[in-house]
């Protein structure tokens, strides 16, 4: 009994993926196509490694310069855990002091645009004036770069309640920290998820581009140093490697949103036993 | 006892007043079944609103045992006719929420959410989410969660309106034997002519928007008001009746 359905579930996993895969065929075959041509051209034509290295001379140095990648990379990750960190835990208390109060929203939402508007990567060598070169004007770069997307995403989510749901909660208790925790923010979490995968790329961006304008460590500046002495090679070990890390974040959100809000249209597994998709399963009255 | 005086409502919209209800005055004696009929758009649903101080009427009073309502009262479950369910809540989850916001025993409510999960004949559903069900399904949940904290009052918003005509009659039959043993008042909207007669010590007939009342009927049955109710000539009188105030009207017409 216990065996069988053990089985059952492996077997239902294993469709799973070959839905999977089936489904993501397309996207894997267009990438590989565009890495393989790459490769040719650059065999082909005979392309200087300084002007454009091949896919695989760019994988290739990624293990001949490890060492360095490595540290820079632990450098340029230690940034912006710290900068995306501040982003979450200031801007969701702020878009919810924004989606309580008119007054907050009337003053806080024009300050945060303004702020949105200034061209950030040019007041970046400023930073470089007030806080020098360490670690602190990237934080504040990741910072800025990160939380406009999930601070409007965030207010978008906390005002999409339907105002029922209020009245509902009001016939059972007056607690308004009650309505917040169990209703409120729960449904504006699809919101702050899809904010928070905006977010993370920005803060990518943002440390990135720190880094570039002054600092002794980091992918950023690693880069900038390659660029120099026209490493072309590590350059693109480099780019390989933000991409990388960019994709991991994306999955690690992904993952970490499949958890929390199993419930969302956007999570529901619309697969039959079969692994073909479901067109309604609902159950009848 | 639940007063209404003279009660009005207005509402301000974006292109002018829309008044939906205009001195509505009659009394919900305590433990007694009253139903509110009206064809749709006349202001049911507000009357229920205003009735539990959800909303603020425009003119008039309301009185709850003699004093005037100014906010939501607690001692009330209330059936809304959207169901109101939360989408990242299972069934059981959305039932206990009744619990969990009027801080009551866990455990205990868990166990009366269980057994009215069983009674509406949602077994094996408690740990399915609410768009995993039919419309109907997420309506009796709706049902238990309004009833877990077993109020003394109880305001349904057309509440059975999304289930099938057996599953309708059945509901209607298992809520009267609830009440034969609890004897809570419930307000009961609808829009179904049988079903407010045989639920109903009284109904309240409103006339198309604004809402208002066309004329209050006691109706004498006896109880409780099995399948066969319906051929007496008592009930058929009753619907006779309502049928020709609503053809009075102009709801209803021959041709
Ligand atoms: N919040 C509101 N704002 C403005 N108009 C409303 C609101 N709620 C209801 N109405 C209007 O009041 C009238 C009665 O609505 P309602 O009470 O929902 O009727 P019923 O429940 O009988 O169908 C309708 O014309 C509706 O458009
Ligand atoms: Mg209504």
């Amino acid at each position: 009994m216990q065996n069988t359905t053990y089985k059952e579930a492996r077997r239902l996993r294993i469709k799973r993926m070959v839905f999977w895969f089936k489904n993501s065929l397309p996207g894997i075959i267009s990438v590989l196509g565009v890495i393989v041509i790459w490769e040719l051209s650059v065999r082909i034509f005979d392309i200087k490694e300084y002007i454009l290295p091949s896919p695989s001379a760019s994988v290739m140095a990624i293990i001949t310069y490890w060492n360095a990648i490595r540290s820079n990379l632990l450098t340029t990750l230690y940034e912006i855990g710290l900068g995306f960190g501040v982003t979450v835990l200031i801007s969701i208390p702020i878009a919810t002091m924004i989606s309580y109060s008119k007054i907050f929203q009337k003053t806080l939402y024009p300050f945060m645009v303004f702020v949105q508007l200034i061209p950030k990567v040019a007041i970046a060598p400023l930073f470089v004036i007030w806080f020098g070169f360490g670690v602190m004007p990237k934080i504040l770069m990741v910072f800025l770069l990160s939380f406009f997307p999930l601070l409007m995403d965030a207010v978008a989510g906390l005002q999409s309640l339907n105002p029922r749901l209020y009245s509902m909660a009001r016939t059972m208790n007056d607690s308004e920290w009650k309505f917040y925790w169990k209703i409120k923010l729960p449904n504006a979490l699809p919101h702050i998820f899809s904010g928070l995968k905006t977010s993370i790329s920005m803060a990518t961006v943002g440390a990135v581009v720190a880094e570039f304008l002054g600092a002794d460590s980091g992918l950023g500046y690693l880069l900038l140093r390659a660029n120099g002495d026209i490493n072309t090679k590590l350059l693109f070990a480099i780019l390989v490697v933000l991409c990388l890390m960019g994709m991991v974040f994306f999955m690690i959100m992904g993952f970490i949103e499949k958890k929390v809000i199993p419930w969302h249209v956007s999570q529901r597994k619309n697969l039959k036993d079969d692994g073909t998709k479901k067109s309604d399963f609902r159950a009848t009255a | 006892m639940l007063e209404f005086i003279n009660v009005g409502m207005n509402y301000k919209t974006l292109s002018g007043y829309t008044e939906a209800l205009k001195d509505i005055s009659f009394c919900v004696q305590d433990g007694e079944i009253v139903t509110i009929l009206g064809p749709s758009g006349c202001g049911k649903s507000t009357f229920l609103f205003i009735g539990t101080g959800l909303t603020q009427c425009t003119s008039g009073e309301v009185l709850l045992n003699g004093e005037a309502i100014i906010e939501p009262y607690k001692e009330v479950g209330f059936v809304f006719q959207d169901h109101l369910l939360l989408e990242w809540r299972t069934v059981l989850e959305n039932i206990m929420i009744q619990g969990e916001f009027r801080n009551m025993d866990l455990e205990l409510t868990r166990e009366k959410a269980l057994s009215l999960i069983k009674q509406v004949g949602l077994s094996g559903f408690e740990n399915k989410y609410p768009w995993e069900l039919s419309g109907g399904m997420q309506q009796r949940v709706s049902i238990c969660r309004a009833l877990v904290h077993e109020p003394d009052m109880l305001m349904m918003d057309e509440p059975f309106g999304a289930l099938d005509a057996l599953t309708r009659e059945q509901m209607r039959v298992d809520l009267e034997k609830m009440w034969i043993q609890k004897r809570n008042t419930i307000v009961f909207v609808t829009h179904d002519i049988v079903e407010a007669i045989l639920l109903a010590d009284k109904v309240v007939v409103l006339t198309p928007r604004p809402g208002r009342v066309k004329e209050v009927i006691n109706i004498d049955l006896p109880r409780p008001r099995n399948m066969t109710v319906k051929e007496s000539k008592e009930f058929m009188g009753y619907r006779k009746h309502i049928t020709e105030l609503f053809m009075d009207m102009g709801i209803l017409h021959d041709e």
